[in-house]
């Protein structure tokens, strides 16, 4: 059943590439493919969105792409979590799907600087 | 009502006559013959005049008609008084005297009648119209039918301090009903629907009644708290002809209402805590009505060299100011100053939704001794059944009072009450708060840079891309329905009143979409620039204002943050599910089975051309979004309105 949904989302994940983003040639490449697919199955860009790059409003700003937790702290904080993200346990999401998340969220790419973004230079000011 | 077989005592008699027959009160003849000798009556201070002599003789003659002009002309009259420039409305039946008089006998100007295709959106275009202009409009709606499609739209103006005058068509007099749909659904109290969320409601019996209501409902809508009024107009008041009873119809001239203010001793208690303080922190959400309200506030800030939280149900405080900061800093204040809160407790205290059974985590935010003073008008104003409040904080000093009408005398007491020996102090204080905000533009700079190539275009990008081609307008942010991470209020530089109108006040869906056309309407009278951020599931409440937009050419630039969900419910499903430890169903969507929009995807873009819109999309690539929304702006600045569909991030 799990495949079965996760070729349904196929399409999905297609369309919600990372402009620019080739997966890391490392040995998390497999899995970074795999782990996009969970990352969107179980629901983790609701409040991480779909680049990780986080919210104010849905994950007080934290950036999970490339995370700086080891894998063992990160899936140790996921499974337990009592704060305001909801944990998820072995039954809603399996240790190897953690894994393979784990990998999409290091595969991601290193974000510009925002100096180098003419947009934001111009920005709150008239 | 045909004149040749009316009673002589027809419904509007019967009505005026009624209510005086109610006040004096009835004895029946059984209680006549065994009543005892009643003493000897004295005078009363007012001989009745002639319609209440005739009242209780019960042979009243036909008062005299005023050339047989129709009683909505006269309403016409009246309303031509209060400089209301637009009604946007839905028509019904039960209104059609007043309708027909506004067009016809009022020339359709002042006010002037907009088509709306639903209840809910002529309320709401008058609650963005406010919010722009700081003048209110009227509707009309269908009596029972209109007014419950009105009723969420109603709502929202009542918790976003809003006033709006809504008037209900309604034939009252079952009697004389002319067979059919248009009276069919009559009400006895069509105004009960929104009592619980209106400040004030009234149904006219005579056309003087409907004069002295509808001057009052507009002075009691306006003056601090605002909020929406409701008034039921008979059908048969409308269509008949109007009668003076005996005394000169007059029109009664309107005077605005002095704003409620604190107590003075609170005022300089205030201000002594205040002044006193080591770290002072300003807390204000629905605080400045007016632009003078953020003038007043930066004096006050800059007095204390007080930190500001905005909590954005209104434009303020400039948040390029050096004191504007984050609500962070709540938890180093020794003193705070709330103005205008919606929810104090909420604001002091954290809240974490982190459990199945709904009580969460709660942990206060205050250092132990800090002294709490609030300013609101709100207090003057609650009811008990549909409610707009949260858990209750305690507080030192309470102010039951309109903030922005206080400020001048808390201005003038904190003055009086800053000693020289605190100066430095104060002075000092500024400095520290300046570095910090200038460090924490950096932090938000950075934090948008992060998937600034995304596709689904990132909601930082979506605003940054928008801001890019209005920077150099007078431009306004109607509305920014659904939640775009509050990217606009962090990035966009907002100084003027005018920048930012807040959001929906009754978190009703559906708000977006026709206030931002409502305030797009005043701005252009104004001569601004008008853009929202669109989002998905509130475009689709009611969508038929998209065309009441193009047909009256009000320019809008509406920028689509298309999610493709009903995004809050997405992850309060998602969050459950994980509680009770199962997998959440999404079925062939993305989110749980229920909150996504798509499987098809909605065209907005072919939506809104299809209604005289000019428009584009869906724009996935984030590098075509600002070519196009440059497109879009010409068009705008042209005159009309102009729709992007841009497929984003979640939030």
């Amino acid at each position: 059943m799990r495949f079965v949904r996760i070729a349904a989302l196929s399409a999905v994940i297609a369309s919600t590439a990372i402009a620019g983003d080739a997966f890391q040639t490392s040995a998390w490449a497999a899995d970074a493919v795999k782990g996009k697919a969970a990352f969107i199955q179980h629901g983790c860009w609701q409040c991480h969105d779909f680049a990780a790059e986080g919210s104010i409003a849905t994950s007080n700003g934290r950036v999970i792409a490339r995370t700086a937790l080891p894998l063992d702290a990160f899936k140790s904080f996921v499974r337990t979590t009592d704060g305001a993200m909801p944990p998820y346990r072995p039954a809603v999401l399996r240790d190897d799907e953690l894994d393979d998340i784990y990998a999409y969220l290091q595969s991601l790419p290193q974000p510009k600087a925002a100096s180098d973004i003419p947009l934001l230079n111009g920005a709150r000011s008239q | 009502m045909p004149k040749e077989t009316a009673p002589k005592f027809n419904r509007r008699n019967f009505l005026a006559a009624a209510a005086v027959a109610g006040a004096a009160g009835a004895v029946s003849p059984a209680e006549a013959a065994t009543a005892l000798p009643e003493p000897q009556r004295l005078p009363s201070a007012l001989p009745p005049n002639a319609h209440v002599a005739a009242a209780e003789t019960g042979a009243p003659e036909m008062p005299a008609q005023e050339n047989g002009k129709p009683g909505s002309d006269f309403m016409v009259d009246v309303i031509k008084t209060l400089d209301i420039k637009y009604v946007p409305a839905n028509p019904a039946s039960s209104y059609r005297g007043l309708h027909e008089s506004l067009i016809n006998y009022g020339k359709n100007t002042m006010p002037e009648f907009l088509t709306c295709m639903h209840e809910e959106s002529g309320v709401a275009m008058c609650h963005g119209y406010f919010k722009a202009t700081g003048k209110p409009l009227m509707t009309v709606v269908h009596g029972v039918v209109g007014l419950q499609h009105a009723a969420m739209a109603v709502y929202n103006a009542w918790c976003d301090r809003v006033p709006v005058l809504i008037v209900g068509g309604n034939d009252l007099d079952a009697a004389h009903r002319a067979p059919g749909v248009p009276t069919f659904h009559s009400g006895q109290d069509i105004n009960a629907i929104v009592r619980d969320f209106t400040k004030w409601d009234d149904t006219p019996v005579s056309a003087q009644h409907f004069a002295q209501s509808f001057v009052r409902m507009y002075k009691i809508a306006t003056t601090p708290p605002y909020g929406p009024v409701m008034m039921a107009l008979d059908g048969g008041l409308q269509m008949e002809p109007v009668r003076d009873f005996g005394e000169p119809l007059y029109i009664p001239k309107f005077f605005p209402s002095a704003p409620p203010q604190g107590d003075l001793a609170a005022v300089r208690e205030a201000a002594r805590l205040l002044a006193g303080a080591e770290r002072p922190v300003i807390v204000v959400d629905r605080m400045a009505r007016t632009p003078n309200g953020v003038d007043l506030l930066v004096e006050l800030a800059e007095l204390l060299q007080a930190p500001v939280v905005d909590q954005g149900n209104r434009m303020n405080f400039p948040n390029t100011h050096y004191l504007s900061r984050p609500p962070t800093v709540i938890g180093q204040a020794d003193v705070i100053i709330g103005m205008e809160l919606s929810d104090y407790w909420g604001t002091v205290n954290g809240f974490v939704d982190n459990d199945n059974n709904g009580f969460g985590q709660n942990v206060s935010k205050l250092k132990p001794g800090t002294k709490l003073i609030s300013i609101s008008s709100v207090d003057l104003l609650t009811k008990s059944n549909y409610q707009d409040f949260q858990r209750f904080q305690s507080i030192d000093v309470s102010m039951p009072g309109d903030a922005e009408a206080t400020l001048p005398s808390l201005i003038d007491a904190v003055k009086s009450a800053i000693g020289n020996d605190r100066k430095d102090a104060i002075a000092k204080r500024g400095d520290t708060v300046r570095q910090a905000h200038a460090k924490g533009l950096d932090g938000i700079k950075q934090a948008a840079a992060i998937a600034w190539d995304a596709s689904p275009v990132s909601t930082a990008r979506l605003l940054m891309e928008t801001y890019a081609q209005i920077k150099d307008l007078d431009w306004s942010l109607v509305s920014t329905s659904g939640n775009t991470s509050n990217w606009a209020n962090r990035l966009w530089p907002m100084e003027k009143h005018h920048r930012w109108l807040g959001a929906s006040g009754g978190y009703g869906i559906g708000y977006g979409a026709p206030a931002s056309v409502g305030a797009a309407l005043g701005n252009r009278d104004l001569g601004r620039f008008s853009v929202s951020i669109q989002s998905d599931g509130d475009l689709m409440f009611a969508p038929g204002v998209l065309w009441t937009a193009a047909r009256h050419k009000i320019p809008l630039l509406a920028v689509m943050h298309n999610n493709r969900g009903y995004h809050q419910e997405v992850m309060h499903v998602q969050r459950l599910s994980n509680f009770r430890n199962r997998v959440a169903n999404i079925g062939n969507d993305l989110g749980p089975i229920g909150t996504s929009i798509m499987n098809p995807d909605i065209e907005y873009h072919k939506l809104a051309e299809s209604m005289g819109w000019w428009a584009k999309g869906p724009i996935t690539d984030p590098a075509d979004l600002g070519p196009t929304i440059k497109e879009a702006v010409a068009v705008v600045k042209s005159g009309q309105p102009a729709l992007v569909n841009v497929v984003t991030q979640p939030r």
